[in-house]
């Protein structure tokens, strides 16, 4: 080695930071330890990455994941060996769920000490393993450089997903020349990209033919930001939508073609569309167990076109007639073009009828709620929120009944601004999240809706929102129970409340001002609305809203364990109209 | 139904507990697992012996294809092929009368004995599994000491093959 390669060799500390600045990242969320010393060394002796000091390894790799879902960049996290490592699990299998394009690295104990169980040390990899899409450990400065592109490649492209890089100490503090490669090759890596047309030929003759079709699309329109082909084609075809929970924001709700959420609890008239349907046009979904209800009784008169980027996703759970197999937008540019193309026309008179039944469901108007009660119901807040906000803030939610109120009454305008834990449903998941899209949105409007089970489970974070002068409007709706499981031991067990009733709660107006920030609490409907405008006005601060709300209040519609499209239970209320 | 799948995957140290895990994560059974390097060092040629519904076959080679790690893959029950696997067999043979038996099905079997002292013999016998076990049954059990079996190995017949 001459002299002029030394002086261009750097430690792994500063390729890492270097190879991240080169990859376009800009801001990173972790919590050091022994293992990274010398990562965090090099972070502090530059300022074109920064970094956000969590307060828990679990916040960390939440709020990369809420950064990554709001901008479609992908998120990163750092944290050192062993209980960093094991602390960031949840996070991790919650993007994996929900498909989100993220990297996360992990310190590692020095090579020569792998093995032996030294302080610190857990097989990262070998946790990771089966809720990454991939991961690596990193044995030499030299692979260090490539293996962050890889990572960076795999976890954005085809379907996304979390990407582990496990980096030894000692890899961090030896030398190497730094390379950033623009382009990787992964031989055995080649995601597909255009469906084929033969399929894509038969599709629209398919959907063309139906006399009850319905689209059902999914998150994966949001994800491949197909949101404007998905509404090209809906439009073109004048057919009913319905979503899934993660697809929600990818079609205006306000459109008649919309009929609602499908599912668990979804709308009526999409259920009973879902049902009824003879044509079924899966788009970007995957026909979760939430979402079909039980499969025995799941779409018994329809044949179905699916359309996905991940083979393993087609005839997994239900068996389809044509699937396509590409990424959204292109397979729908083809799809929209070939209907474009063909004189086949669809059946007028067919959709007409189809349309008239829908609109008999519609008039059930399932999502009705009792407005006159003398308690603030959660729906309530919710269409007030999306009113004010006129569906376009950021709204990210943690799990429980609050997360299907955000989804039922919240009016989503664009995509990417529902952050939620659709496939794991993590409680503790909204705030981290919440905090990674006000990073990446420091001037937008971005809420977190909670509950007092779900907040408590990563409160730790209002003190990051504290340093980092992160103004999130925390809407908490407090029912003083896990409601959601509460729901079910209602309808299902008789009542018996086994430890769902949240003893001993804070005082949680202390504790947000204990932080700095703003507490609020709202105890009557007739204050919702101006407490609403007033937290949402304030710009600069952290504002935590306690909405004491109606206990007993549940989420209908639902369709129970073991039912089908056509069994929802409606609320009593629904007539009410 | 038994599938046989033949698969080309990166030789990188994890590569096999991605697969291995993979069937236990999905709850696919696994009847037999073999692995070694191919004639390029850098890939390695694994065969697994599988059962399960066409659905489940179609979802195993599905998610297997899905793992980085895994380069190409072909379900060989799918068109004529042929499988292989080694047995090694240590037997009791201390009486005269049982050296010839066991002699005599080795010979029949085509196998061959490649480890010989007062006591014992040891037997090396490749073929399809079927032809193994047909062996096993037909000596004496209370002769056998240890059997020790490779796993199956397959590959296409004729000028079909799984390369890069
Ligand atoms: C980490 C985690 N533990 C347990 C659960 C099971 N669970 C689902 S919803 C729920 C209740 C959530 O209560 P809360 O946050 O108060 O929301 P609510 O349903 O009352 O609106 C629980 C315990 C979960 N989803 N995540
Ligand atoms: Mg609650």
């Amino acid at each position: 080695m001459n002299k002029a390669n030394e002086a261009e060799m750097m430690i792994g500390g500063d390729i890492f930071v270097n190879a991240l600045i080169a990859e376009g990242v800009e801001h990173i969320f972790g919590y050091p330890g022994g293992a990274t010393l010398h990562i965090y060394d090099a972070i502090f002796k530059q300022n074109k990455l920064q970094h956000i000091l969590v307060r828990h390894e679990q916040g960390a790799v939440h709020a990369a994941d809420g950064y990554a879902r709001s901008t479609g960049k992908p998120g990163v996290a750092l944290v050192t060996s062993g209980p960093g490592a094991t602390n960031a699990i949840t996070g991790i299998a919650t993007a994996y769920l929900d498909s989100s394009p993220m990297v996360i690295i992990t310190g590692q104990v020095p090579t020569a000490l792998i093995g032996n169980d030294a302080f610190q040390e857990v097989d990262a990899v070998g946790i990771s393993r089966p809720c990454t899409k991939h991961n690596f450990l990193v044995k030499d400065v030299k692979d260090l450089a490539e293996t962050l592109k890889k990572a960076f490649y795999i976890a954005t492209t085809g379907r996304p997903g979390p990407v582990l890089v496990d980096i030894p100490k000692d890899v961090t503090i030896n030398r190497a020349v730094f390379e950033y490669p623009e382009t990787v090759e992964i031989r055995s890596y080649k995601p597909v990209v255009s469906g084929h047309l033969g399929q894509i030929r038969k599709a629209a003759d398919m959907m063309l033919s139906a006399k009850r079709p319905i689209i059902y699309s999914g998150g994966g329109v949001v994800l491949g930001n197909s949101t404007k082909e998905l509404i090209d084609l809906t439009r073109l075809l004048g057919y009913p939508i319905t979503q899934t929970l993660m697809g929600l924001g990818s079609y205006p709700p306000t459109d008649k073609q919309f009929v609602g959420m499908l599912g668990m609890h979804g709308t009526y008239e999409a259920n009973m569309a879902m049902h009824e349907s003879d044509v079924l046009i899966a788009i970007g979904a995957r026909f979760e167990d939430r979402v079909t209800g039980v499969l025995e009784k799941f779409c018994p008169y329809a044949k179905i076109i699916h359309i996905d980027i991940d083979p393993s996703s087609i005839s997994k759970n239900v068996k389809v007639d044509i699937p396509i197999v590409g990424a959204v937008d292109q397979v729908l540019q083809d799809l929209i073009q070939t209907i474009k193309e063909t004189d086949q026309k669809s059946d007028a008179g067919a959709l007409t009828t189809w349309w008239k039944q829908i609109e008999t469901w519609r008039a059930k108007n399932c999502l009705n709620y009792d407005r006159n009660s003398p308690l603030i119901k959660p729906q309530f807040v919710l269409e007030k929120l999306s009113q004010l906000t006129e569906g376009n803030a950021f709204v990210a939610s943690d799990v429980g009944q609050h997360q299907m109120f955000v989804a039922q009454y919240y009016q989503f305008a664009q995509p990417r601004h529902w952050i939620n834990s659709g496939g794991l449903g993590t409680m503790g998941f909204g705030l981290p999240a919440a905090m990674g899209v006000q990073i990446a949105h420091p001037d937008e409007t971005v809420v977190c809706v909670t509950g007092d089970g779900s907040i408590q489970m990563c409160i730790q974070e209002l003190s990051t929102c504290q340093q980092f002068d992160l103004p999130i409007k925390i809407i908490m709706l407090n029912n003083g129970y896990l409601g959601m499981v509460r729901q079910w031991q209602e309808l299902f067990y008789d009542k018996r409340y086994s430890h769902t009733y949240m003893e001993a709660l804070p005082d949680f107006i202390k504790l947000a001002e204990s932080y700095g920030h703003i507490g609020m609490r709202i105890e009557k409907p007739s204050e919702v609305e101006n407490a609403l405008a007033e937290g949402l006005a304030i710009k600069d601060r952290l504002v935590f809203m306690d909405f004491v709300i109606d206990q007993d209040e549940m989420v209908y519609p639902m369709i129970a364990a073991g039912k089908g499209h056509h069994e929802m239970l409606l609320s009593p209320e629904r007539e009410l109209a | 139904m038994r599938h046989t799948i033949s698969i080309l995957l990166e030789n990188e140290a994890g590569a096999l507990s991605r697969v291995a895990g993979l069937f236990s994560a999905r709850g696919y059974n696994i009847e037999s697992l073999t692995v070694a390097p191919t004639e390029d060092p850098s890939m390695s040629r694994m065969t697994i012996v599988t059962k399960g519904t066409d659905e489940i076959i179609e979802q195993i080679t599905k998610q297997l294809n899905k793992l980085i790690d895994v380069i190409k893959l072909i379900d060989l029950t799918e068109g004529i092929h042929i499988e292989r696997e080694l047995m090694l067999v240590k037997v009791n043979v201390s009486t005269a009368h049982h050296r010839e038996e066991i002699k005599r099905f080795v010979d029949i079997f085509r196998g061959s004995i490649i480890d010989v002292n007062e006591t014992n013999y040891t037997i090396e016998m490749t073929g399809t599994a079927d032809k193994l076990d047909a062996f096993i049954k037909t000596i004496d059990s209370t002769l056998i000491l240890e059997v020790v079996r490779s796993g199956i190995l397959g590959i296409a017949r004729g000028s079909k093959s799984l390369h890069l």
